[in-house]
Parts: C-alpha cells; structure tokens; sequence
C-alpha cells in the first residue's frame, strides 16, 4: 500500500502568498481582540493568509433567481437571488442548517431526489432554465463533489470511466478513454501519484487523494459548473491545503461553488462570500468586503466568531 | 460507619496492576468486579457458545471420519440399483446430480428475481403500498414449512397448462420433475436472497449514489455498474444460504420430485427429458438410505451426507473468497 504515495503529495503554495498585496484587506473588526498575534500557526485569520489575487475575468454562468426550497412543510431556502461567475470561486457559509447545502444541492438538480423537496424561483444556465433541461445533461454540464470522499468501489481508472462512458454500458475500451481519465486526473493535481496504480483500487487511497480523485471525476464530464460540498471537512489540513490550491486553480476553467463551515478556507479562497442564516441570504459580497466590514450585524456576529 | 462505607478494604486482594503496565493495546473491562448473577449470566452464555461450537465440530469430525471409510470416488458415477447387500447396490450418482440440477436451476430462478425484487424494494419502493406489502409477503414466504410449498407445488404443476413440465400419462399430469420441484425450491431460496441483497443495498451511503447522479448517470445504470457490484458480498452470502435451503430440503423432493432412486427422464429430447422427470437428491437418498429408510444401506448414507458436507463447506469457502475480495477493495468512511 505504502507504494501507492512514493512522495508525500506536494504542498503548492502560490507566490502571492509570501508576499500579500499592499491593497489588502485591512484587519477584520472582530481581530482586534487577538491582537497578539494569538494563531499565526493555525492559519490564523489574517490577511498574509488571502492567497489568492483577484479574478483575472468573470463570466456570469449561473443566475439563482428568488429560489425559495422547501421539504414538505419546512422552508429551507427563502427567496436567495445570487450570481454565480465563472473565473471566480464562490462560497456559501453560515451556521448548520442555514439552508446553503440545500441550494448548493439545487443548482443541479439533486434536491429532485428528495420527495418532499419543491423549489421555486429560477435558476438558469447560461441563460437557460435548468428546470428545461434534462437532469442526466445538466448534472453532467454542473457536477458535485461531496463532503464525504466516494470513490466508486473500482480502480482509479474505472472511476473517471465510469463517467465519461455512456450511462451504464462498458462498450468504449479503455485506450480510446485513455487520454480523457488522464487529463481529468492531470487537471485535479492527482496523476503524478496515480499514474502506476491507476488500476489500484481507488478505495484504498488516502482521504485526500480520494477526494482529488472524486473532483477529477467530476471534471471528466467536463462541466461548467463545479459544486463542492464541504469538501476538506473530512481531511487533515494537509491534504485541505493542497486541494483548495486546487480549487484557486479550476476557477478560470469552471464556475466554482464551494459550501463550507470553515471561514478561514472561504476567506483564503472565495472571491464571493454568500453568508446565509435561516435559510435566507444575509449578505453577499466579495470576500474582502464580507470579511473586513460586513454590511449586516448578523454577519459581523457570524464572522466575528472566526477570530475571537 | 457511613465514613467507612466509602473506603475500600486496604488488605483484601491483590493490588489492582497500574494500567500503564498492562501488556494490552486495549482497556479490557474484567468480569471480575461485576455481580454474581452478571457472572453467572455471562458464563452460560460463553459455555453455551462452546458447546454449540462442540456440537458443531463433533458433526463435521464423525461425519468426516465415516466419510472417509465408507465414501468411494465410484459411488459419485454409479447410479443406484437394486442389490441383496450394500457392495451390490450401486452408488448414488443420480442423487449426486440431481442434487446438482436443483441447485443450480433453484438458485438461477432465485437468484435474479430475488436481486431484482430487492433492488425494486431498497432503490425504488414505489408504489409504497405495494413495496410494503411484497416485502411483508416475502417475509411471510420465510415462515411457509417447505411441505406446504410442496404441496401447493402438487396443485400447479398437476395443472393440465403445465403439463409440458412433467410426465402425462392418461390424460393425468404426474405433476413430479425437476423443473415442478426447483420451481418450488427457489421459493425457499428467495426470501434468504431478496434479506441479504438489500441488506447490502442499505449499507451504500446514500451520498455515493447521489455521487453517480450528480455526474449524469441514470438510477439504472448506478444500480448496474455501482450498487450491485458494491453489494456483490452480500449477494453471494443470500445465495449461498438459498443454495443451503435448497441442497437441505427433503419435503419438496419427496413430494414433487418424486424421490425415484433413478432419474426417469419423460421423452428423448436431452436434456429436456432428464428435467421433465422424475429423479432424487442427496438428502433423499441420505434418508432412503438411513436406517429408517426403504434402502437401508446406513454405510452409503455417511457417504451421501459427507458429500452433501463437503458441498456446504465449499459453498461457505466460495461466499468467503467473494467477501474477501470485496474487503481488499475497500469501503467508505463514515
């Protein structure tokens, strides 16, 4: 098994890191309170940590339009109106239960699996209704990546495979698949530490390999959209590291929508902060604005936790 | 006296060993400190488990040992005849096979219906009101004593629709074949089936099938090319235990094979013929054979039922392979 991580997977860490630009955010409100400096080393809540420079373009994929989600009689999402933009990273925080996993789920559709769920409003992709289009086609164009790493129970190869053939049929061979499975894992930062075990079943990856691995499954389909669903939550901070450098990366190349509960990853890598209590949408804004003066006092209490 | 309720005897006993010391990876919570009916309860139960353990080692060992003195490789591939005494009677092959033909034709009847019946349960359960009552009806299957399906059997296969299954002779439908019998006997099977599928089906996390949906995929082809091949352990251990009811039951052979010592193949359209007639199992002839029985050869019943053990173990070996592969694959944290 040891043979499956020659090298420990590489920590990239993007220049602008070392050197934070000058324009920066000015320490959040709530920082004051540690202002010794309490955790540099846990990733403190700093402005060196913002890693990221701004969105060289923005291109607007995804229009969530007064989108009201509800289960049988509890409303979970209460008319959210939002952009999602391609060359950019979105992130959806607030407290458990506040609705974003739920509209996160609906942007492809995947809250139709739940019986009790009704939505309204609009969404639209590029400019179409997703309600018009059919729900295999768009899971394909906007795909997911859960909290939990999945891999399929079958090799590396078979995973990405899987979604590039045709539903369930095995008819195309595997060296005309090939090159697909190996830019997919290629593009998730994955192939250098698969490419001799692609055949290796995937299960026996590390967590974060198997994540990467899930997010490489998710590219195969070549969407245009990328959900993620809390995806470092299950994964040591090494392993998170690396896969929000990814993240950073993806976003010229796919609109990407992230769900998370840990603000620090949404203030290192978000361009758009959306912050959401109860099911409404409290605040939108870019990330600096969120994070260094929030317009609403529910989202300065919200986000003040993450420094006191 | 309240004061010296509270403080241990100082003398009585050993000095508990510091934990640090133990040579245990684990903390082991000791019975010694527990009450006299918990250590009383807690002893049946282990002395319980060791003489089912016993009793089960005492079968395999005698079984195993007659086996081995009476079982020779000829009585596989002679059929079984009429003689004065046991060295003239012949084997039991026929036995041997049909054994065979049940198995394999109950379990490939039972098999499928029993995976489609659990996946339509677990994957689908619509409409509600008739997954629930299928699922109640599969489990009163479970219950039937297998003489009241063979009876029930004898009412079908006597039919003069399904006369093509069986001798007709007369006008009267005989009713008894290969086919009457492993119809009935997949009935036994299913129930173990359609339990142990599902059981692998609700093990899958339901976020690993919203995994395959959210990259496109079809409920059918998630349930093809990810769900069944998850559940392929569990599969193998239902058919498994259907394929134990299956080669174990005697009131279905009796009463709807027949139980002829020979097969008694209908026409000459191989291997039709073989399937539409009458013919016998191994736990039949085990009966037949046994001292109770018609044949009263109690050596070669030793010799059947060692077969018949040497069939279960190999099934048991085969479930086991299957699950261990799946182990080496790997599973999902939860």
């Amino acid at each position: 098994m040891e043979s499956l991580i020659p090298v420990p997977p590489p920590i990239r860490r993007l220049p602008l890191e070392q050197t934070p630009p000058a324009q920066e955010v000015a320490p959040p409100a709530g920082a004051g309170k540690d202002g010794n400096g309490a955790q540099p080393a846990s990733g403190g809540f700093t402005a060196a940590r913002r890693s990221i420079g701004a969105p060289q373009f923005s291109i607007r994929r995804m229009e969530i339009d007064d989108v009201s989600v509800s289960y049988a009689d509890r409303e979970a999402v209460k008319s959210v109106s939002m952009p999602v933009r391609q060359g950019e990273v979105l992130s959806l925080i607030g407290p458990s239960g506040c609705g974003k996993t739920t509209l996160l789920r609906s942007l492809n559709r995947l809250t139709e699996l739940t019986r009790t769920a009704t939505l309204s409003g609009r969404i639209l992709l590029d400019d179409v209704d997703i309600r018009l289009i059919e729900p295999t086609l768009l899971r394909r164009r906007v795909t997911m990546v859960f909290q939990q790493p999945n891999p399929f129970p079958m090799s590396v190869f078979d995973n990405i495979a899987y979604v590039l053939r045709e539903q369930g049929s095995r008819r195309v061979r595997r060296k005309t698949l090939e090159p697909k499975v190996h830019s997919a894992l290629q593009r998730a930062g994955l192939f250098e530490e698969v490419k001799d075990n692609l055949d290796h079943p995937a299960l026996r990856l590390s967590g974060g390999q198997q994540q990467r691995l899930c997010i490489a499954r998710a590219l195969a389909a070549e969407p245009e959209v990328l959900l993620l669903d809390e995806p470092c939550s299950a994964l040591d901070p090494q392993s998170t590291q690396v896969i929000e450098d990814l993240i950073v990366k993806l976003r010229d190349d796919v609109a990407v929508v992230i769900v998370t509960h840990n603000l620090q990853q949404a203030y290192r890598i978000a361009d758009h902060v959306a912050f959401m209590y109860l099911g409404e949408l409290v605040e939108y804004a870019s990330a600096t604005a969120l994070f260094g003066s929030p317009r609403e006092p529910r989202t300065q209490e919200y986000v003040s936790g993450a420094f006191g | 006296m309240d004061s010296s309720v509270a403080t241990p005897p100082a003398q009585k006993g050993p000095p508990a060993a510091p934990v640090q010391q133990s040579p245990r990876k684990k903390a082991v919570e000791g019975s010694a400190t527990w009450q006299l009916s918990d250590r009383i309860g807690l002893a049946i139960c282990w002395a319980l488990g060791l003489l089912f353990c016993a009793i089960a080692v005492a079968i395999a060992v005698y079984l195993f040992l007659q086996g081995i003195k009476y079982l020779k490789p000829s009585m596989l591939f002679t059929p079984a005849s009429a003689g004065f005494n046991q060295a003239e009677s012949g084997g039991f092959s026929d036995a041997f096979i049909g054994t065979l033909i049940v198995a394999v034709m109950g379990i490939s009847l039972a098999l499928p219906a029993g995976v489609g019946i659990a996946v339509w349960l677990v994957e689908y359960g619509r409409p509600a009101a008739l997954a629930r009552i299928a699922e109640s009806t599969i489990e009163s299957i479970a219950g039937i004593p297998s003489i009241v399906l063979a009876l029930f059997g004898t009412v079908i296969f006597s039919s003069t629709a399904l006369g093509f299954l069986s001798r007709t002779s007369e006008g009267i439908v005989f009713g008894r074949s290969f086919f009457a019998a492993s119809a009935m006997l997949s009935l036994v099977a299913l129930p173990l089936v359609v339990a142990s599928t599902r059981e692998g089906l609700n093990a899958i996390p339901q976020h690993v099938r919203e995994a395959s949906y959210a990259v496109g995929k079809t409920k059918i082809a998630t349930v093809r090319r990810i769900l069944l091949p998850t559940a392929r352990p569990q599969v193998a251990t239902g058919a498994m235990l259907g394929l134990g009811r299956i080669i174990g039951d005697t009131a279905i052979i009796v009463v709807l094979l027949g139980a002829t010592q020979n097969f008694a193949p209908v026409g000459s359209a191989f291997p039709l013929n073989y399937l539409r007639g009458a013919g016998t199992t191994l736990t039949n002839f085990v009966y037949e054979a046994s001292p109770t029985g018609n044949l009263n050869q109690p050596q070669k019943a030793y010799a059947a039922a060692f077969v018949l053990l040497l069939m279960v173990l190999a099934l048991n070996a085969a479930v086991d392979i299957v699950h261990r592969r799946a182990r080496k694959a790997g599973t999902w944290s939860h």
